[in-house]
């Protein structure tokens, strides 16, 4: 066991060294000058030249890999010059370790951006696993234990109908219609547990998790279905009801354990996916979280906000995926023996 | 289609003797048993003839544009035309519909919703498509090789698969736009605007798609290659390319069309998804991503119009959905709903 958590994390370091190398070179392969971009639309050859200098754009892009990964161990001074740091300190941008980089165009850094924005987006994240965890696993029960029926057909009918609908749809469908125009719901703002307590907190996150929780329902739906549907024909389960177990004890206890497996695998790498950033959801409510501060990166392609979330985000899924795999050991006692 | 001769074999029951009423016994290959199982299931028949008409409509589409049967570019909001009220909403209930438009005009400039809808149908077919077959060849590509040859190789499609599935997808299709279409532009020679931005969605989406079919491909692979004619093949002295593409893909043709038709969905919603973010074809030419992009701004004056592409798309991919699960039963009599 031991060996195999050594080995998964060393490879898992390996990938991520691999990953956040070829995310540079993906970025820098382009014709397109990154430092014309930094400083906005009316930018002076004087100024570019500075703002590719301050972030190093004028080296190759291993170079600029080298200094990122020195950035993230050691942190960074923008621009990396001795000489202008002691001559005019208030001119150069310190960027402790951890170091994602440092964004001209807000000057600040990275890491603050993403400290700013990564609670709404895991707010959101957890908020709308469990929707869709809870909504999922107790729908694809009823559905099984209901196989063939009106109820199962009309459950797997309309969570493949709601997750067939565009995301953005159903966001502008909650938020312009149910909050807006019907007033049922509040419009969503996220307000953090210290500004407005739990209460406000959990209201206002309610609509922007439940559109991902429908988008991701669905196919928890039919995988608990298509497991306990499985589960009921095994030998285990007879007996478990032919020694007079309660139909709940044999439903959580039994059948739904062999669907803990598959179940706990996707959700983690679901989960792990959404911290990079619901980009749809934040977007269409205006949540400013790891997303929102994506597509607008994007729009003034601030490349260092871009670079550093995408190598945040990758990262997330690389140890998601470790993490399933050591849960895998912890659920699965078969596991333990391989 | 057609089965590769190695692979036919005739399930015919053996005579049973003594039984007064005689009964026909025929010999059905697997793809006559296939096709026969997919018959009998009237909600995938159903699908299926929803993604029949889509394709045939979006074929069909730019046919009826050429002879003016559709008209999607010409704005009816001025002179004796005016379809549109002092609000430039549609004139009218359910958003303008009427004998000539029936699907009503486009708030704005009143241009005819149905001919820019079903022209927007043929061009995300267009970049859905293409994608799916990039994915799906790519996908087949690599999963053979990967199953098929051991160790090194194998491994190091396993971790490439790894790295470009731990990319975060929507924002890397979003990030790398920028610098992509300069790309295509610049060095590739590739006209600016709509085809530009059209291959870019396309590589794009084969890009990180492939993965997904890779993975199931190898599954596939790792027990075909077990085979005896594979064995047989290779005592022959069957070259490599002859074992992967001869041999082993003609086997293949169930799997791959089961991924062609699931991952064809996910790309026409993706299309939709991106147009939305501000990556894809621009209007004035018609994608159903931004037909509904374009309606956002009108949805609580012109519900019918914001609620049409939206619910042409779920209509696509729940049919697209429901095949590929009918696909799935009916090649694999073993898995069950």
């Amino acid at each position: 066991m031991f060996a195999f958590i050594v080995r998964r994390v060393i490879a898992g370091v390996i990938m991520l060294i691999v990953m956040s190398l070829v995310t540079f070179l993906l970025f820098f392969a382009s014709p397109v000058d990154p430092a014309q971009f930094a400083c906005g639309k009316n930018c002076s050859p004087a100024i570019k030249e500075q703002t590719r200098k301050a972030l190093g754009y004028q080296k190759p892009a291993v170079e600029q890999w080298k200094d990122f990964m020195v950035g993230i161990f050691k942190g960074r001074d923008y621009p990396d010059d001795p000489a202008l740091r002691k001559a005019a300190p208030q001119l150069v941008a310190h960027c402790p370790a951890p170091c994602f980089g440092y964004s001209v165009l807000n000057s600040k850094t990275v890491n603050e951006e993403i400290k700013r924005a990564f609670p709404i987006t895991l707010s959101l994240a957890v908020f709308a696993l469990i929707l869709w965890l809870l909504g999922g696993v107790a729908l694809g029960c009823i559905a099984a234990l209901t196989k063939g029926s009106f109820i199962d057909r009309g459950l797997v009918g309309i969570s493949l109908v709601l997750y067939a609908f565009p995301t953005f749809f159903i966001g502008l469908i909650l938020l312009k219609f149910v909050s807006i125009k019907w007033g049922l719901w509040d419009k969503p703002e996220y307000t953090s547990i210290a500004d407005g307590g739990v209460f406000s907190w959990l209201s206002n996150l309610f609509l922007p998790a439940v559109t991902l929780a429908v988008v991701f329902m669905a196919a928890y739906v039919r995988m608990t279905r298509a497991f306990v549907l499985e589960a009921m024909s095994e030998d285990y389960i007879r007996t478990a009801n032919a020694k007079g177990l309660s139909k709940g004890r044999v439903l959580v206890k039994h059948t739904l354990r062999g669907a803990l497996t598959p179940i706990v695998t996707m959700a983690g790498l679901d989960f792990a996916g959404l911290l990079a950033g619901a980009i749809i959801t934040e977007y269409v409510f205006n949540f400013n979280g790891l997303g929102k501060l994506v597509v607008d990166a994007n729009r003034t392609y601030d490349l260092p906000t871009i670079i550093g979330t995408v190598v945040l985000a990758a990262t997330f899924v690389i140890v998601a995926n470790i993490v399933v795999d050591l849960l895998y050991a912890v659920i699965d006692p078969r596991v333990r023996v391989a | 289609m057609t089965l590769p001769a190695t692979d036919l074999e005739t399930h015919a029951a053996p005579p049973v003797e003594g039984e007064a009423t005689v009964t026909k016994v025929v010999g059905r290959s697997p793809m006559q048993l296939a096709i026969m199982r997919f018959r009998k299931d009237k909600l995938s028949m159903i699908a299926f003839a929803v993604v029949a008409i889509y394709f045939l409509g979006a074929l069909a589409a730019p046919f009826l544009v050429h002879f003016g049967v559709l008209d999607p570019n010409t704005p009816h909001n001025t002179g004796k035309d005016n379809l549109l009220d002092e609000f430039t909403l549609p004139k009218g209930s359910w958003g303008g519909i009427s004998w000539h438009h029936w699907l009503g005009v486009e708030p704005g400039i009143g241009r005819d919703v149905l001919s820019r809808v079903w022209y927007g149908v043929t061009f995300s077919l267009v970049i859905a498509l293409s994608a799916t077959i990039i994915t799906v060849g790519l996908g087949a590509i690599f999963g053979i090789i990967a199953g098929a040859s051991r160790g090194l190789v194998d491994s190091a499609i396993g971790r490439l698969i790894d790295l470009i599935l731990s990319f975060p997808q929507t924002l890397m299709l979003l990030a790398l736009s920028p610098l992509f279409i300069a790309i295509l532009t610049d060095k590739l020679h590739v006209p600016d605007g709509d085809k530009a931005n059209g291959l870019y969605v396309i590589l794009i989406l084969g890009f990180f798609g492939w993965p997904y079919v890779a993975r199931i491909v190898r599954g596939q692979v790792l027990s075909i290659r077990e085979r005896e004619f594979i064995e047989a093949a290779k005592l022959m002295g069957a070259s490599r390319m002859r074992l992967y593409f001869k041999e082993i893909l003609p086997n293949l043709w169930a799997p791959l069309l089961v991924s062609f038709t699931i991952t064809m969905p996910t790309y026409i919603s993706a299309e939709a998804a991106l147009n939305y973010l501000g990556v894809g074809i621009k209007p004035p030419t018609p994608t159903l991503g931004n037909v509904l992009t374009g309606s956002i701004n009108y949805s609580q004056n012109d519900f019918f119009f914001f609620f049409f592409p939206a619910f042409l798309i779920m209509v696509i991919v729940v049919s697209f959905n429901l095949l590929g699960d009918g696909l799935r039963d009916a090649l694999d009599p073993k898995g069950h709903r």
